[in-house]
């Protein structure tokens, strides 16, 4: 079936010649056409888009061989600037997407991939970020089978907007939860905190900071595999993105009606991370990540799962940074490397730069 | 990390701790009639929450966290005239990041950004100085906040401003003085406090010698103090250890940092720029003499007040609300009669819950706010 697939793209192969996006571009014409052709369906290019229907379409005994459940997400990329240092918008897009699912203990297969384009744009910025996008779902192993591109005026979005839905396969017998977590687990992250939070500060360039923080965006789908072939039973686990590690584990215990103590000298951190964070009067504990996983685990598997983790290229800095204990009800408590404690608690808002 | 987890010793902190303790004891202090220590400033207030320290000292010693968030004391009406300013056709008004959140009567700065005013979060005023001279067609005003920590680099500015002919760019002074504020919450008569912890980066510009007073007219030791946390163990040791031998001096805990006399460029570049109000409006405090600073008539081009109307209103607290009587220490924030209530971070309705600085804040934010509640039940059973 594939073989025949790939030759419609073949004969339409538009080209598109000009240097950035005009309103032309999503007027549905020949102009959109020869984008989404040129730019798009050319480096996506797998058999399922390339029939080029309005839908992707997927054979159900395929996807049941794979698991009992099918998982869906989805989520809209809007990052300034678009470049950064260690990515961009295309691969956080993949990213972002695969790790929804992943953390879900589900298999990602296929993305969608949606452009709302600001007039203006640069077409081989475009071009970069697509190829990106293609490069992270190969490093992911999915696809991205059905899109849609959309030009507004200058002004209406901010060069590029970017959402992804995902579809994923659960495995039979997995069950991860964030109201599973018991008294007695353990509470394990796959290395440093807020290096993508710290990427993005330092690439608006507002600080005027000489500093080598890359973002952290990886896809974690290939370490969670792991993760779950040596402890199947994993009882919470999410990426820890917006509002940082303290948001995912105020989530856990707020839901699962636990306390998370977490300890300060236990917690991986860049020195420039925490550099930045000191000078700005940033809290780390919710600097947004894009590649780190937190789960929450029974203490008998807590050494087999540090082991996988730490053999996996994207985990070799995994460590154990909290353990779950019955009281307080519902709260993180971090016992600072002073030796006193605090209650870390969600954000009110947004974290803003402290005046002195 | 270099020269910052010197300052994080948890082993020194621990040696402090059992002097404390042992000081604490000598004293005969209890927790019935507790010490008050006030650290006036934001920053200490900070890492006190930040590292728990209030959970590591004895509980007859009790931490009050007084006014010295520029933030958190901005009256309504001062955030009101920025939303005017910045709602002005042809303006960039820029801030820093955490004045943004600051409630005024109608509407704090982070929402009339939203409803479409050009507000640009800076990290210096020469930041906005800077978005003067790329935008020459437009006005930009900097929305200058501080105490004597922030006011010599706001002065410089106006300075460089000045030199470089820049005509586009002024300045909305709300720089408040330190001082004053000490004095006026000393002379109030419910005031129960015992020693203070005196703001370290004030210090490094003013110097130590302006808390003179506080240790010759009204007998109160007083200990200038930096902002690791082993900085505030060791002042609060070295406030007892005066309190044990019936001193009462201006002690340099931060000399690291501060000299003695100050910084005098930093002070030339102020006293040249700006002068004292007769007085200034405090949110929770109210007007309290000579604790603010304007410009002085030769650099008026600058000042965003005399080139532009501002309303100028005064907008009372809201009457439940109690910050005066915590930054005094009469009551500790849970005793509020709105604490976590009505007044929470979402919705502050007083000074203290503004800022993280605040105290109010600070407790809802860092410590356990079930229990609090409950003591505060207890309180008003």
């Amino acid at each position: 079936m594939s073989s025949q697939t790939t030759i419609n793209l073949r004969q339409r192969s538009g080209k598109c010649n000009a240097d950035t996006i005009t309103m032309a571009h999503g007027s549905g014409g020949k102009a959109m056409r020869d984008l989404i052709d040129d730019v798009f369906v050319s480096t996506f290019d797998n058999p399922e888009l390339n029939k080029l229907e309005d839908q992707a379409r997927f054979e159900l005994n395929t996807l049941s061989a794979l698991g009992d459940r099918l998982a869906m997400t989805t989520d809209s990329y809007v990052v300034d600037p678009l470049f950064f240092p260690g990515g961009d918008i295309g691969k956080l897009a993949v990213t972002g997407t695969v790790n929804d699912l992943a953390v879900g203990g589900a298999k990602p297969l296929y993305l969608t991939c949606a452009m709302i384009i600001e007039e203006g744009m640069s077409v081989d910025d475009l071009r970069t970020i697509a190829a990106s996008m293609r490069q992270t779902a190969d490093l992911a192993g999915v696809k991205i089978v059905t899109g849609d591109t959309k030009v507004v005026p200058r002004g209406a979005a901010d060069k590029l907007f970017i959402n992804t839905a995902g579809v994923g396969i659960i495995p039979a017998g997995i069950n991860i939860g964030t109201d599973r977590a018991l008294a007695g687990d353990v509470v394990v992250i796959n290395g440093y905190i807020g290096d993508h939070g710290a990427a993005i500060v330092d690439a608006r360039g507002d600080m005027a900071l000489q500093n080598t923080i890359e973002t952290d965006c990886q896809p974690l789908n290939s370490l969670i595999t792991a993760m779950l072939e040596v402890c199947s039973d994993i009882h919470c686990m999410r990426d820890a993105t917006r509002g940082g590690i303290a948001t995912v584990l105020n989530e856990f215990a707020q839901s699962s009606n636990v306390c998370i103590r977490l300890k300060e000298t236990a917690i991986p951190m860049r020195d420039e991370v925490r550099g930045m964070c000191e000078i700005l009067g940033l809290d780390p504990l919710y600097l947004a990540n894009e590649g780190k996983v937190v789960a929450i685990i029974p203490a008998h598997a807590a050494d087999k799962v540090i082991e996988v983790m730490r053999a996996h290229p994207d985990g070799r800095y995994s460590t154990i940074i909290a353990e779950v204990t019955e009281k307080p009800e519902a709260r993180v408590i971090l016992s600072t490397l002073f030796g006193g404690e605090r209650i870390v608690d969600m954000l009110v808002g947004e974290q803003l730069p402290r005046i002195c | 990390m270099k020269y910052v987890d010197e300052f994080r010793d948890p082993e020194k902190a621990r040696m402090l701790v059992a002097e404390i303790n042992t000081i604490t004891e000598q004293l005969g202090i209890t927790q019935q009639r507790p010490l008050q220590l006030m650290e006036f400033c934001g920053g200490h207030t900070h890492t006190i929450f930040r590292y728990g320290i209030e959970q590591m000292l004895p509980k007859a010693i009790e931490l009050i966290h007084g006014p010295g968030c520029p933030v958190c004391v901005l009256p309504m009406g001062r955030v009101d005239d920025c939303v005017t300013l910045a709602e002005r056709p042809n303006v960039i008004f820029t801030t820093f990041g955490d004045a943004m959140r600051v409630p005024g009567s109608k509407k704090s700065l982070l929402q009339a950004k939203a409803d479409g005013a050009d507000i640009r979060m800076v990290y210096s005023p020469l930041d906005a100085l800077n978005l003067a001279r790329k935008h020459q067609e437009k006005e930009v005003i900097f929305f200058a906040l501080g105490f004597e920590t922030t006011m010599p680099s706001t002065a410089l500015t106006v300075l460089q401003a000045e030199q470089d002919n820049i005509n586009n760019f002024s300045l909305f002074c709300n720089h408040i003085t330190t001082v004053p504020t000490i004095k006026a919450i000393l002379d109030s008569p419910d005031m129960k406090i015992d020693g203070f912890l005196a703001p370290g980066h004030v210090s490094m510009v003013v110097g130590a010698r302006p808390f003179d007073f506080v240790a010759e007219t009204y007998e109160k030791p007083i200990v200038v103090t930096g902002f690791e946390p082993l900085d505030i163990l060791q002042s609060i040791w070295m406030l007892l250890k005066q309190l044990s031998e019936k001193r009462h001096d201006v002690e340099n805990q931060y000399a690291r940092i501060v000299p003695e006399n100050g910084n005098e460029p930093a002070m030339d570049a102020l006293t040249k720029v700006f002068e004292l109000r007769e007085f200034f409006e405090w949110r929770g405090l109210g007007s309290i003499d000579h604790s603010g600073v304007k410009m002085r008539d030769a650099y008026a081009a600058y000042d965003a007040e005399q080139k532009f109307t501002v309303p100028n209103l005064k907008i009372a607290d809201p009457k439940s609300c109690q910050c005066g009587e915590v930054l005094k220490g009469v009551i500790r924030p849970w005793e509020c009669k709105v604490f976590g209530t009505q007044c929470n971070p979402e919705t502050p309705m007083g000074a203290l819950m503004v800022s993280t600085e605040g105290a109010c804040a600070a407790y809802y934010n860092f410590g356990n706010l079930n229990e609090l509640l409950q003591k505060k039940e207890a309180v008003n059973a």
